[in-house]
């Protein structure tokens, strides 16, 4: 038996549960007397509600209430109640709150029931009248109404300012290279529905059930809207079927079963429909103009990105969709710019890779088009203009081992067999297409706490309110805590998705093996102090004149560093020194004099085979090669899967997803998964993922740089280059759909 | 005001409810009596009435895969069928598919694939494809892709997906011979 966990391809410890139908999401909590609400949304994009009848919902036999913006209670009505960690500027959306009509798809009554049938029913007998307003639903149409955000999300979203002087450099450039790409909206479209299932507790107190990638996020937004003390609000989010990003804030069917819970005095559920998860945040338009010059041999002489991408009318939406350039190529003339304008839509929402997927996908589709430009191989000209530092920061990287993806991919995939010409290699009536592209997404660490028990029977068990939602986050936690205090991985439970658990931020960014592990460790590591202290007591201890630093935990056992031979075992210690139990609770937070000197990211270099029908044009993905360097690998298995199914979701970025909007009705018409095409098992061939070795001793203590979001960071761009060499066709709007190639 | 079929209506809508009546379902080998309203669809009466929550709504129109069960041995989408409609079949839900605590070779297989992540469609891609498996319409991996394509993963476990079937394939080949 070894202990040594971290690094070692471990099955999920969760797996049992998620394959025999135990593990329970937020709609599954069968409380007695459970009510059911079915919501009823808006039908028009823009205006306000001049009548709602609920009188025939009400009358059928069974409904409880019928909640709207006249007979709600009371609830907050600052800005500042409806907040929550990933908001931005501007006034959050609240439901039930006012008779206007911001977007279509708008919740505007919840019908609560007995059964759900009976909810479902009498929200189609809710009658409600409208003043219909003009909207504008379309970004094109809008194009010089874009504007600078004037409250800046967070630091780092904004344009870094210009280099050197872009439009110069450019207009005297040998190769020129300038042209606009066009991204659609995309849904999250998690497989599991938003749900709530809110349990009214008695005495006040409510727990709710809830689908969400932050329970204390939850907690706070629904204790600041109703006025509970937070004590009385608990949000318990054990399995996440899914997020992406849209678990990030609390959505509105939380709210909505808090508010029937606290008005019917009884526990109440809520589920969206496949239909109403278009009304939640997306990932939005954005129309990006990327403008290379380039010297005759490939070095970058002038780099401009400019975006423009859609808010609501009531938020600034934002996120870093340019100044990747300036971190990944060497060019001393670079500008960039970022605009939003508004639509009559809902707020966009983070999705996998915010900024990054969309950036990177205009960024290194424009590169590709560069090469042919010059004459030379996509990944020579990736190579040409390597940077050896962050420009954007003026930092040196903490670590940067993208040369070695570049290497190690293109071996694999046998990029030098490539001929450069378009169309020029095929397999029968298919056209073979060879394309590359860069992926880069930050290695980000924020605080957070986590709680450690230890008892004399040997069982650990580790606690910090993050979130699993597919990623891996009980399995690398409990590798984590086994190794550092050496015991079998069956004896240790991680606990998460639970609001009473110590600090976490939401789980996302990439950022939670960095941000939670560190926590994991420092706590494991504080019990391990305690028992060394123990230890030390102990009768001819063999530790007495050694420092903490010298011993080590393994198998059960602390040991000497220096002979592991000598080692007494913990139940032991904790028995002589009295203990039945041991707890800690410690605090992580980034150390910033290290980190601040470096610039920090994880990088990819992904390779694509495509393969396109001559006649009928239909594109299948039938190989992506992608070298990932994310710092230290703590579970190579899960490390996997999540960039493989990353590499997925660009499948479906690149070739089949496109939320469709009815610009005459201001209304999301792909609202289902038949119109909204999202990769399916017979799209999906070989992906091989590798994982460079980098070492990195900056970015946190455990060395990882997280890797939710980079596997779909550029991929959509390099099998757009695939397509491109296959069929000759320069495709720059997403997605490539069959019609675009003729 | 009563209308001819007992229904209570105002204007032209009713407000009571349907009639229910009594069914039997032999759910994972056990008998299941209840009592259950014509528009409930099996996949609700599942999760809300049997608490069998194992077997998920993805979509409720037959686009997702996740709530796909077995009925006489056969998978099918559990939400485009009323529960009325199988008063006395033999239905499989994602609970009844290991024997005791020993899990069923494709589920073993997922887990050593790691052929999931968030778990949500989980149930439903078992299901489907014990059912493949059962009626031996998986011989290759192109099978398992094709005939598997009606389970939607969003999270993108395809490739471990198909791995981990073809491990229950040869277990289950071996097993046989």
């Amino acid at each position: 038996m070894t202990t040594n966990y971290m690094g070692k391809a471990t099955s999920r410890v969760d797996g049992r549960a998620k394959v025999t139908g135990a593990a329970k999401y937020a709609a599954e909590y069968n409380v007695p007397n459970l009510a059911y609400g079915y919501i009823v949304t808006s039908a028009i994009a823009r205006g306000r509600i001049t009548k709602i009848d609920a009188s025939e919902a009400l009358a059928v036999e069974g409904v409880l209430q019928v909640f709207t913006h006249e007979n709600r209670h009371k609830i907050a009505e600052d800005d500042q109640s409806y907040e929550d960690e990933a908001a931005s500027p501007g006034s959050p959306f609240r439901p039930l709150y006012d008779n206007q009509i911001k977007f279509s798809g708008q919740p505007v009554a919840l019908v609560v029931a007995e059964e759900f049938e009976i909810a479902r029913y009498a929200a189609s007998l809710v009658h409600i009248e409208y003043k219909v307003e003009s909207h504008e639903t379309d970004l094109s149409k809008v194009r010089a109404n874009g504007y600078e955000p004037k409250i800046k999300r967070m630091e780092g979203f904004e344009p870094v300012k210009p280099r050197g002087n872009a439009e110069k450099a450019f207009q005297r450039a040998v190769h020129q290279h300038d042209a606009e790409y066009d991204l659609p909206i995309e849904h999250h479209n998690p497989m599991e529905l938003f749900a709530s299932t809110a349990v009214w507790e008695g005495n006040g107190k409510i727990t709710i059930y809830d689908k969400n990638q932050g329970a204390q996020n939850c907690q706070r937004y629904i204790a600041n809207i109703f006025g509970f003390p937070m004590d009385d609000v608990r949000v318990i989010s054990p399995f996440v079927g899914g997020a992406f990003g849209s678990g990030l804030r609390p959505q509105y069917q939380i709210f909505l079963a808090a508010l029937a819970a606290r008005e019917l005095k009884c526990s109440v559920r809520v589920s969206l429909t496949r239909q109403q998860m278009f009304g939640l945040g997306y990932r939005p338009n954005t129309l990006q103009r990327v403008a290379i010059g380039a010297a005759k041999d490939g070095a970058l002489e002038a780099f401009m990105h400019d975006a423009l991408a859609n808010t609501s009318r009531y938020e600034d939406y934002q996120e870093m969709v340019v100044n990747w350039a300036g971190s990944l190529y060497q060019c001393d003339n670079m500008k960039f710019s970022y605009n939003i304008a508004q639509l009559d839509l809902c707020t966009p929402m983070d999705m996998r890779a915010p900024g990054g997927a969309p950036g990177m996908y205009a960024i290194e589709c424009a590169m590709d088009e560069l090469a042919y430009k010059v004459g030379c191989d996509p990944l020579e000209l990736r190579l040409k203009n390597y940077s050896e530092k962050d420009q954007n920061e003026g930092k040196p990287f903490s670590s940067k081992e993208l040369r070695a993806c570049y290497r190690q991919a293109a071996e694999k995939f046998g990029w030098a067999n490539r001929k450069p010409q378009p169309g020029s290699m095929r397999d029968g009536s298919e056209l073979i297409g060879w394309g590359m592209a860069t992926g880069i997404w930050e290695a980000m660490q924020q605080p957070a706490s986590a709680r450690a028990v230890l008892t004399s029977d040997g069982k650990l068990e580790v606690s910090s309110a993050t979130a699993d939602i597919g990623t891996g986050t009980y399995t690398i936690m409990t590798q984590i805590a086994a190794e550092t205090l050496g015991l079998p991985l069956q004896d240790v439970t991680f606990k998460l998705g639970d609001s009473t658990l110590p600090q976490s931020p939401i789980e996302g960014g990439s950022w939670t093996a960095a941000t939670n592990g560190s926590a994991v460790k420092k706590v494991c590591d504080a019990v391990g102090a305690k028992l060394f202290a123990m230890a030390q007591k102990m009768e001819a201890s063999p530790f007495a004149n050694l420092k903490f630093e010298d011993v080590a935990f393994s198998e059960g056992q602390m040991r000497l560093k220096n002979d592991s031979d000598r080692g007494v075992a913990i139940g032991e210690i904790m028995r002589h020194g009295g203990a039945t139990t041991l707890a800690e609770e410690a605090t992580s937070s980034p150390d910033e004099a290290k980190q601040e000197p470096y610039a920090r990211y994880t990088h990819s270099a992904i390779f694509v085979e495509v393969k396109v029908d001559e006649e009928l044009r239909t594109i299948r993905v039938t190989r992506i090669v992608i070298a990932v360097a994310g710092g230290r690998i703590l579970n190579p298995k899960t490390a996997r899967s999540q960039v493989l199914g990353a590499a997925v979701g660009a499948i479906g970025m690149a070739l089949e997803e496109e939320s469709v909007v009815d610009q005459n009705l201001g209304r999301i018409m792909t609202h289902n998964l038949a119109d909204y095409h999202v990769p399916v098992n017979a799209d999906v061939y070989d992906i091989d993922v590798i994982f460079v070795e980098e070492h990195d001793t900056i970015v946190n203590p455990l060395g990882v740089k997280g890797l939710g979001e980079i596997g779909i960071v550029g991929t959509a761009a390099a099998i757009a280059n695939a397509v491109f060499h296959a069929t000759g066709k320069r495709v720059r709007d997403m997605p490539i759909t069959v019609d675009k190639l003729f | 005001m009563n209308n001819k079929s007992g229904v209570e209506t105002a204007g032209n809508v009713s407000t009571s409810l349907p009639p229910k009546s009594w069914i039997t379902l032999k759910i994972n080998g056990a008998e299941r009596h209840l009592e259950i309203a014509p528009w409930t669809i099996l996949l609700d009466a599942l999760r809300n009435l049997l608490d069998l929550t194992g077997t998920k709504k993805g979509c409720d129109h037959g686009q997702c895969g996740a709530c796909t069960v077995l009925i006489d041995g056969k998978p099918i989408n559990s939400c485009l069928t009323l529960a009325i409609m199988h008063d006395g079949a033999e239905v499989t839900t994602i609970e009844g598919i290991a024997k005791g605590d020993a899990l069923h070779p494709v589920q073993q297989a997922f887990i050593e694939h790691d052929a999931f992540q968030c778990g949500y469609c989980t149930p439903g891609q078992i299901c489907s494809a014990v059912g493949l498996l059962n009626a031996g319409k998986l011989r290759t991996p192109d099978d398992i892709r094709e005939l598997m394509s009606g389970n939607i993963c969003r999270c993108g476990a395809y490739p471990n997906i198909v791995a981990a079937i073809e491990q229950a394939m040869q277990s289950e080949g071996s097993a046989a011979q």
